[in-house]
């Protein structure tokens, strides 16, 4: 089917360039785009739950900073090493996404976005109150020493790079895969019509448990690699800002088209580094953006790109 | 200090906690009730009529109570009107989308909150209190000659802290006489219930918005002014009233004026006394997650109606 | 050896605090007939229809479905033994298309590939004559068509019972014909159960009638007992019977 060879195309084609980049860009944009990579992640596993099944939460940043303490916490105190590091960072995001899910999912709209916000901040204030272990606001830093897979360094320009690209290429075709499945047809049902596909006889309640927790351990995911690549955990990661961020780049990108986390990601990323350079007070452009795309362009910018030109885009 | 008098230090500083916090989540709960959208930048304009005041007092340079006395009928009109611009600007636009919403005011959060780090800066600023006396409070003792008042050192309240609670008092019974004995009171009621049929009555629901928006605001507004000679006014002070005004109207029951105040004296007295015999982290943490098991288990908070 | 009665309830109860909508019914759906629920508004059709599909709770009384116990079940589950239901106002994906809309419909209740589900669904409209809009989206179609739509989406679960609510109002007369033509193809094959307002409709289609009134089932029969029942005519005295 024509379709289906598109999509491919155009989900290995932008990988490809994604690898390319690395030998073509100089080393300070291709220091950024592992960074934004891995943030992209991030605001995949954001998508999953917000542009695919229409479920708003701000309180993201728990499950990031889960999986960014999960890992962070163990590799710092408990001298795990890097694989079981990793998976600790997974495991604490599916417990407090799945936790989440089945209380904040009782609730719907206005309510599901103040729990989902409430749970992150209590988060949030936990890391301050075990500061201890956390060091809170300050937060610690993993060694250099400490973040290698046997002989593979992860603190060179190249062993992120390319450990940000295989973590954004796997979650980027898990995602083209999810949201092209009878799974993530049915999510979409949801989004456009719950009650609907409740008496299409579809299991909502199980079906969104399940969507809380994909995008929860994604996000986790992107939190753990966070820590593990930059070498840094904070409680800045936890707070409601970074709640905020992957909406941001998720209604700039595009919400529900696989492409538009990334592409927000990227904007929005270049569009504050800049923006710092000018003043302080650079999340300015952040409010600035949130506005206008809310009046004017709702659909993001992959959005507009498949409703104008390109139906195919999933 | 023993145990009692402590509790009643602590009491009286939570009590002045709730005053203030009973004002500005009334505003927010306001909005909440006539208008069915949540103010994410509400705390911001809380933010704003600290600021405002500060510049206020600060551009007058006369004596701290006159300062003090502009700055309370100018901020929270200034703010009042920001907010009703707001309204007509932005929102009116987005039809009050409950999701769209969220994420516009959020935005104007940042928009707000990063134009005051830009021309306020990001240092905290005092203003002096309108009067300050220190006055000390008596406790009671069973001694020899059976009840006994002593004064112990240390416990103490400020007069303007008392003038917050008694500010805040009379405030919000005036504004329980505006919601239900004026005309202006019965149409925010109308549209609250059933804006469409307000509407079908007469009533022009866009431009009621726009007031109430206001009125949320410049409540939030006089609540930040009124506890600003006690902090200091900084860019940032917006972030905790947001969020402890979310908890009260969430378990006092969104659109209820009663449940509101009760709500906020639940929370700003068990913060003023937590904080003092135990983490205010802690407290925070609490509070935070009773809102959600509230949200989740008894959505109607205390007394609002389930809807 | 499957009974007479595809569905029925006893003692169907429900009091919404001190009201009771509906009182005590013992109901049954004769197999492969086409019955008409109808009655006075207010007379607790809605509720009633919602006790049976398990989007409303029960507070007394149960229902079976095909021999089953089906009172304590979800409405998802109910629907996945065979229920179709269409709302009393208009429910589709309105930004999905036609086709999609009817797809979904197709992969939660047939278990067959991809390919065969898009023929199926190809089939469908066509007999409901959608298939040329097939690509549209569901917003931008005309109410009657959306309507028409959400027919199809039941049609394509090859439902044990078809559940409409109202299905006719806000068509027009063509389309009305439309309507009962389907749903007289469809008779021996699906149970059917409608309420409905135009007696029009409820005469020409319905093999049976039952009437509820003030939340309780007044009377039963086919549609010449019912017309002739003074109790119904009573019931309805005063009151427009058309939609």
């Amino acid at each position: 089917m024509n379709d289906e060879l598109r999509v491919y195309g155009l989900h290995v084609g932008i990988v490809g360039l994604l690898l390319i980049s690395y030998f073509v860009l100089p080393e300070y944009h291709s220091g950024n785009l592992a960074r934004i990579m891995v943030l992209a992640v991030y605001a995949m596993g954001y998508n999953l739950l917000f542009g695919y099944t229409g479920l708003l939460s701000l309180g993201h940043a728990l499950f990031f900073s889960s999986g960014m303490y999960g890992l962070g916490l163990a590799m710092y105190h408990m001298d795990f090493a890097v694989p079981s590091g990793i998976l600790m960072g997974l495991l604490a995001a599916l417990i407090t996404s799945t936790v989440v899910g089945f209380l904040a999912l009782r609730t719907s709209g206005v309510a599901f976005m103040i729990v989902t916000l409430m749970f992150a901040q209590a988060g949030y204030l936990t890391v301050l109150y075990f500061g201890e272990f956390t060091r809170g606001d300050e937060g610690f830093v993993l060694q250099q020493s400490e973040r290698v897979i046997g002989s593979l360094d992860l603190t060179s320009p190249a062993g992120r790079y390319f450990a940000a690209l295989l973590l954004f290429a796997i979650c980027f075709f898990l995602i083209m895969y999810i949201v092209r499945s009878g799974f993530g047809l049915a999510l979409i049902a949801i989004r456009e019509n719950e009650e609907r596909a409740k008496m299409l006889g579809y299991d909502v309640v199980t079906l969104k448990l399940k969507a809380v927790v994909i995008s929860g351990v994604m996000s986790g995911a992107a939190g753990a690699a966070y820590a593990l690549l930059f070498g840094y955990a904070g409680a800045t990661f936890a707070t409601v800002q970074y709640s905020i961020f992957p909406l941001l780049w998720v209604l700039l990108g595009g919400a529900g088209v696989t492409i538009g986390p990334l592409i927000g990601t990227i904007f929005m990323f270049y569009l504050i580094d800049y923006s710092s350079s000018l003043t302080m007070a650079y999340m300015l452009v952040a409010g600035v953006v949130l506005v206008l795309l809310t009046l004017y362009a709702p659909q993001g910018l992959a959005g507009e790109l498949r409703r104008s030109y390109f139906k195919w885009l999933p | 200090m023993e145990f009692g008098p402590h509790l009643m230090l602590a009491s009286l500083e939570g009590a002045v906690i709730a005053a203030v916090l009973a004002l500005t989540a009334m505003g927010l709960s306001i909005v909440f009730g006539v208008m069915r959208v949540v103010n994410v930048a509400h705390g911001e304009f809380f933010m704003l009529g600290a600021v405002i005041a500060w510049t206020v007092a600060y551009s007058l340079g006369a004596h701290p109570a006159i300062g003090f006395l502009a700055a309370i009928i100018i901020a929270p009109l200034l703010v009042g009107i920001l907010a009703g611009a707001a309204d007509r600007i932005i929102l009116q636009k987005i039809n009050y989308d409950p999701d769209r919403t969220i994420v516009v005011t959020i935005g104007l959060l940042y928009i707000i909150q990063q134009t005051t780090l830009m021309t306020f800066g990001p240092d905290a600023r005092p203003v002096e209190p309108p009067f300050n006396q220190r006055l000390a409070l008596p406790w009671f003792e069973f001694g020899e000659s059976g009840f006994q008042l002593y004064w112990p050192w240390g416990l103490s309240i400020t007069s303007y802290k008392l003038f917050i609670i008694l500010a805040a008092i009379t405030l919000l019974i005036g504004l329980w006489l505006l919601m239900t004995r004026t005309r202006i009171g019965l149409v925010m009621r109308a549209t609250q219930q059933d804006s469409e049929m307000a509407g079908a009555f007469g009533v022009p629901v866009k431009s009621v918005y726009a007031w109430v928006f206001g009125l949320g605001a410049g409540l939030a507004a006089i609540g930040a002014v009124l506890i600003v000679p006690v902090q200091q006014a900084h860019y940032l002070m917006g972030n905790e009233p947001l969020l402890l005004s979310f908890i009260v109207v969430i378990i006092g029951g969104l659109g209820s004026l009663p449940g509101t105040v009760i709500a906020a004296l639940l929370i700003g007295m068990s913060d003023g006394i937590i904080s003092v015999f135990f983490s205010p982290t802690l407290a925070k943490i609490i509070a935070t997650l009773l809102v959600a098991m509230v949200l989740v288990f008894r959505p109607q908070g205390l007394m609002g109606k389930l809807q | 050896m499957a009974s007479m009665s595809i569905l029925e309830t006893k003692g169907l109860t429900k009091t919404f605090g001190g009201l009771s909508a509906n009182t005590n019914i013992d109901f049954s759906l004769t197999r492969g007939k086409i019955t008409a629920l109808i009655g006075p508004n207010g007379a607790g059709k809605s509720t009633f229809v919602g006790m049976l599909s398990g989007r409303i709770t029960a507070t007394a009384g149960s229902v079976h479905f095909d021999g089953v116990d089906i009172s304590n079940l979800p409405a998802f589950k109910r629907i996945g033994m065979g229920i179709a239901y269409t709302f009393q106002i208009t429910s589709i994906f309105p930004g999905l298309t036609v086709q999609r809309n009817v797809e979904l419909a197709a992969r939660r209740a047939l278990s067959l590939p991809k390919s065969e589900i898009l023929d199926a669904v190809d089939e469908v409209l066509q007999r409901v004559d959608l298939l040329d809009r097939k690509d549209q989206k569901a917003a931008d179609l005309s109410y009657g068509h959306q309507r028409i739509l959400e027919i199809a989406m039941g049609l394509i679960q090859k439902p044990k019972l078809f559940i409409l609510d109202e299905p006719t109002q806000g068509l027009a007369d063509a389309e009305v014909e439309q309507f009962i033509e389907l749903i007289n193809s469809l008779a021996g094959k699906s149970t059917i159960l409608l309420i409905e307002h135009n007696m029009d409709v409820v005469m020409r289609a319905a093999d049976h009638i039952a009437v509820l009134n003030f939340g309780e089932l007044l009377a039963e029969g086919t549609p010449k007992e019912i017309q002739e029942n003074k109790e119904v005519q009573n019931a309805y005295l005063g009151k427009t019977t058309d939609a």
